[in-house]
């Protein structure tokens, strides 16, 4: 082959290579946004509860994102802590309701004051701290902002960022 | 241009051969493929499991026909229109539960028996790795499977399986959301996750059965001493006539023959269990729809994946996810950790043989233990120390087999 002819037959090579590269990382980028959450999705991430009806140490259950959240009215013979969310005269426990392991859901164990998973053994206390087992971290306290009695799950209030900024979310 | 005789009747042999070489293609794959004679029925799980997975597709093809990708129909779909309303839809159910199960047993005596052999050592190393690569591209179809019906321990085994990739302390949480598309598994997690299990994971394993079977030829299969086969002397022999002197004997129509009783019978058991037996195949956890607010009381995967499962569980977070990742990868290191330049059976091989099986029972002893309920203290330390001996296997072979004697094979 002539040399000249090489290199015209290289370039062929070459152009089409550099247009199929970035195609292609075009592609990727498109391929990785199709996997993102879509925006309908995102956007229903804001859930508002009341606790004003929450009884002291009755864990109450509600959804958020897709994942449960437990709200437990601390009663008096609980410790308090430093993540407690006060609304009004009341100490709650605000978490989400899934195991710091590996995402199972603890189950309350009343009379123990204690969370249990049934998954791999895990045990939190009262206030989300885990006292046994292999979750690595307490509980995951979500976004949340007061609102009177009210609490909206998602938006981050001035309780939360102060928590955050202790870092005591999780 | 080739010669192409006139008289050749079409799509006879000849005009068949002169345009797409039928007869090379026959002689390369079939009659000129030559496998040794010394090799016992475990030599038959290869076309055993091609042969599943040929039955996993029919039957698969069959459940696509009424099956609904979607969180609000999907439970039903399966429970309810394919289990009773479709004529024979239980037949394809069961099958397809049955086989799913089933092609684990026989990868993991496939892959035993190539491990006892020594039939990843040198020259076969690509067989090991094409291999393995099914392996992981087999384990990601049945999970990828197990979320369709959309019961209770599809979701919880994909909550479970799908929080593994944030990595423990790294928090990734956005990647595996990236990976759900939602907060938690929801309706897009069950449609990507149906689309992976339908068409990108099954054109992966086609393609790797093509590869694992190209890796194949230019070794050949290994046999039950390990000898070095002069292929080409052999078969000489056989073309010859010689055929009682001859070592090895063409793979079409003789080995084949062999293949096919073995087949057989694994076929009548195979259907034994999806007549008479498939409840094993069937959790009955997983009749219960998908519920993200009620976690089962005790979560446990599939049996093929409890010995990973078991090594996962007894550490802490992060160190449990460092040796799971480990465990999913080292069975591909194999052909380099073995230092040893013996291919031999096992019982040739001294202290290896007792590491082959060390390593068995101490996988059935794990597989055993992730499936008990995480809460009895006995057992909890019975799965770490299996678990740790699991992990102390791997440079144990190391040393065991660089100080392994070389054997002198004789004529």
């Amino acid at each position: 082959m002539q040399e000249e002819e090489k290199g015209r037959r290289d370039f062929m090579g070459m152009a089409l290579g550099a247009c199929a590269a970035v195609g292609g990382v075009g592609a990727l980028y498109a391929a990785k946004r199709s996997w993102d959450p879509l925006p309908s999705v995102a956007a229903a991430g804001f859930t508002e509860i009341d606790v004003s009806g929450a009884q002291p140490n009755v864990l109450n259950v509600e959804k958020w994102r897709g994942k449960p959240i437990f709200v437990l009215k601390k009663s008096a013979d609980m410790k308090p802590d430093d993540r407690d969310v006060i609304i009004g005269k009341d100490r709650f426990l605000i978490v989400v309701g899934l195991c710091t392991h590996l995402g199972c859901i603890p189950a309350y164990q009343g009379n123990e004051h204690k969370f249990k998973c049934a998954c791999h053994g895990g045990e939190f206390d009262a206030s989300g701290h885990q006292i046994f087992g292999p979750p690595p971290g307490p509980l995951v306290i979500p976004p949340f902002k007061i609102d009177g009695t009210k609490l909206v799950l998602g938006e981050e209030g001035p309780e939360f960022k102060k928590m955050k900024d202790a870092g005591l979310i999780a | 241009m080739a010669h192409f005789d006139e008289n050749a009747k079409p799509f006879s042999n000849k005009w068949l051969d002169e345009r797409i070489g039928l007869n090379t293609l026959m002689r390369v794959l079939n009659t000129e493929y030559w496998i040794p004679k010394d090799i016992n029925f475990l030599w038959a799980m290869g076309m055993v499991l091609a042969a599943t997975f040929g039955i996993l597709l029919v039957s698969g093809i069959f459940l696509l026909m009424y099956y609904k990708p979607d969180v609000a129909t999907a439970f039903d779909s399966v429970n309810y229109t394919i289990m009773s309303e479709v004529g024979y839809g239980w037949l394809w159910r069961h099958i397809h539960g049955v086989g799913a199960s089933i092609v684990f047993l026989i990868i993991y005596i496939h892959m035993f028996t190539g491990i006892y052999y020594g039939s990843y050592k040198k020259g076969r190393e690509l067989i090991w790795l094409s291999g393995m690569g099914l392996f992981v591209a087999f384990s990601a179809e049945a999970f990828s499977g197990y979320m369709l019906p959309w019961g209770q321990m599809s979701y919880w085994a994909g909550m479970v399986i799908t929080e593994l990739f944030a990595g423990g302390s790294l928090e990734a949480v956005g990647l595996v959301e990236w990976i759900r598309g939602d907060y938690v598994p929801g309706d897009a997690y069950l449609t990507r996750f149906f689309m992976l299990h339908v068409l990108l994971i099954p054109l992966v394993i086609i393609g790797l059965i093509v590869l694992h079977f190209g890796t194949l030829r230019l070794p050949h299969v290994n046999n039950q001493e390990g000898a070095d086969i002069d292929y080409e002397e052999s078969a000489a022999l056989w073309k010859a006539g010689n055929r009682k002197e001859s070592k090895v004997i063409p793979f079409s129509p003789v080995f084949l023959s062999k293949d096919l009783f073995v087949m057989g019978v694994y076929f009548i058991l195979f259907f034994y269990l999806v007549f008479y037996h498939f409840n094993f195949a069937m959790d009955p956890v997983n009749f219960d729809p998908a519920d993200g607010l009620s976690t089962p009381a005790h979560i446990y995967p599939e049996w093929y994946f409890l010995w990973s499962y078991e090594i996962l569980r007894p550490f802490s977070k992060d160190i449990g996810l460092i040796a799971f990742a480990f465990a999913q990868v080292v069975f591909f290191l194999l052909p380099f950790l073995d230092r040893s330049p013996n291919v031999a059976p096992a019982h040739k091989r001294g202290l290896f043989q007792i590491w082959f099986w060390v390593l068995l029972v101490d996988m059935i002893i794990l597989t055993a233990m992730g499936k008990l309920p995480p809460t009895d203290p006995t057992f909890a330390f019975v799965g770490l120390v299996s678990a740790v001996l699991f992990l102390l296997m791997w440079p144990i072979l190391i040393v065991i087999t660089m100080f392994e004697k070389k054997i002198e094979k004789g004529a």
